[in-house]
């Protein structure tokens, strides 16, 4: 059975990075798809890498990670200042970050406007979420 | 005073000059993009000696190569001296069974596998010294790699200049402008390693970062 599990930004936002990455990589080892919502910093990504390296075994053989965020088209000098300011009082929750286990899915396929989560659960199931975004 | 005064100075002048005469130009990206082959063919091309071995199995470098002091010159005379970090390519998944489609006995994947998981440990701990890099892509692959977009996003956080290379321009399935649309606030320069296509231009441009 495939198991997706939510993250809301307000259950983590008050974690320091180290406390934040090894939540998140916890719950990836017991096998499920983590929907985070908002981004890592990318010096939180480099530290799941790194965390996610040092705990490959047996049984865990790494991450799928992708991170997607909103495509803001034609956004007026005022309204990107409104958007970055909120962005650094209350966090960056805009966006979505999937995080699975490497034996869950095989590979997360990307383009500008949508992602693909191509999973090996014996039927190699393909789950498509399409989703307006950037990156 | 004029003793801490003179520590002062020392203090800054020795940083100044030391992040001058030891530039340290790294190379990054994901596996197999040719990042040992870019680094073999910069110091053929300048010290004529290779840095390491390449490979087709995923993750051959799996430990941090320096060459040290190496020269480049450029049009007008110009020139800059810099180490060259060749690093592991960078994953976030690894298992050793990959690696026995390569035809690898089940001992020397496991011991490749447990080896690259170091590596990518290595080549991470090592971004914060780098005073420039190049990030090596295949231009054969999608560019929207989330490893692609780590290892950008964190050399902007730390504010350390970038070049990225679509390498394996010589191939058919090359398309160097989806790399240009997936990073078009960077420079990116199509190049064939191996071929050694453009690899003047990429020197040029190495004029242009490093400073």
């Amino acid at each position: 059975m495939l198991t997706l599990q939510f993250v809301p930004y307000s259950e983590i936002k008050k974690l320091d990075s180290d406390a934040k990455v090894t939540k998140l990589l916890n719950l990836v080892k017991e096998d499920k798809i983590v929907l985070v919502e908002g981004r890592l910093k990318a010096t939180e990504e480099t530290e799941l890498i790194q965390k996610t390296m040092e705990g490959i075994n047996k049984s865990f053989k790494g991450i799928e990670l992708c991170t997607i965020y909103p495509h803001v088209k034609n956004e007026k000098t005022y309204e990107k200042l409104t958007r970055t300011m909120a962005a650094l009082l209350t966090g960056v929750k805009s966006g979505l970050t999937v995080i699975g286990p490497a034996t869950v899915i095989k590979e997360i396929k990307r383009d500008p406007n949508k992602i693909q989560l191509l999973t090996t659960n014996g039927l190699n199931r393909r789950r498509t979420l399409r989703l307006k975004g950037k990156r | 005073m004029i003793k801490k005064f003179q520590s002062f100075f020392k203090n800054i002048f020795s940083k100044i000059f030391r992040k001058k005469k030891h530039i340290k130009l790294g190379l990054y990206g994901p596996p197999n993009a040719g990042k040992t082959t870019l680094a073999n063919k910069i110091s053929q091309d300048w010290l004529g000696e290779n840095v390491g071995t390449v490979s087709k199995i995923p993750h051959e470098t799996r430990e941090i190569q320096v060459k040290e002091k190496i020269e480049i010159k450029g049009k007008g005379g110009k020139a800059i001296t810099f180490n060259l970090v060749d690093t592991p390519g960078i994953a976030t998944r690894i298992d050793y069974e990959d690696f026995l489609k390569f035809k690898l006995t089940k001992a020397e994947a496991k011991k490749r596998a447990k080896e690259a998981t170091k590596g990518v440990i290595e080549a991470i701990k090592w971004l914060d010294s780098m005073d420039c890099v190049v990030v090596v892509l295949d231009s054969t692959l999608n560019p929207y790699s989330q490893v692609n977009l780590t290892i950008i996003g964190n050399l902007a956080a730390r504010e350390i200049p970038v070049i990225v290379i679509g390498n394996k321009i010589d191939l058919k399935k090359a398309k160097i402008k989806s790399i240009e649309n997936a990073f078009p606030q960077y420079k990116v320069l199509g190049v064939s390693a191996e071929k050694g296509i453009n690899i003047e231009e990429f020197y040029e441009s190495l004029f242009e970062v490093i400073r």
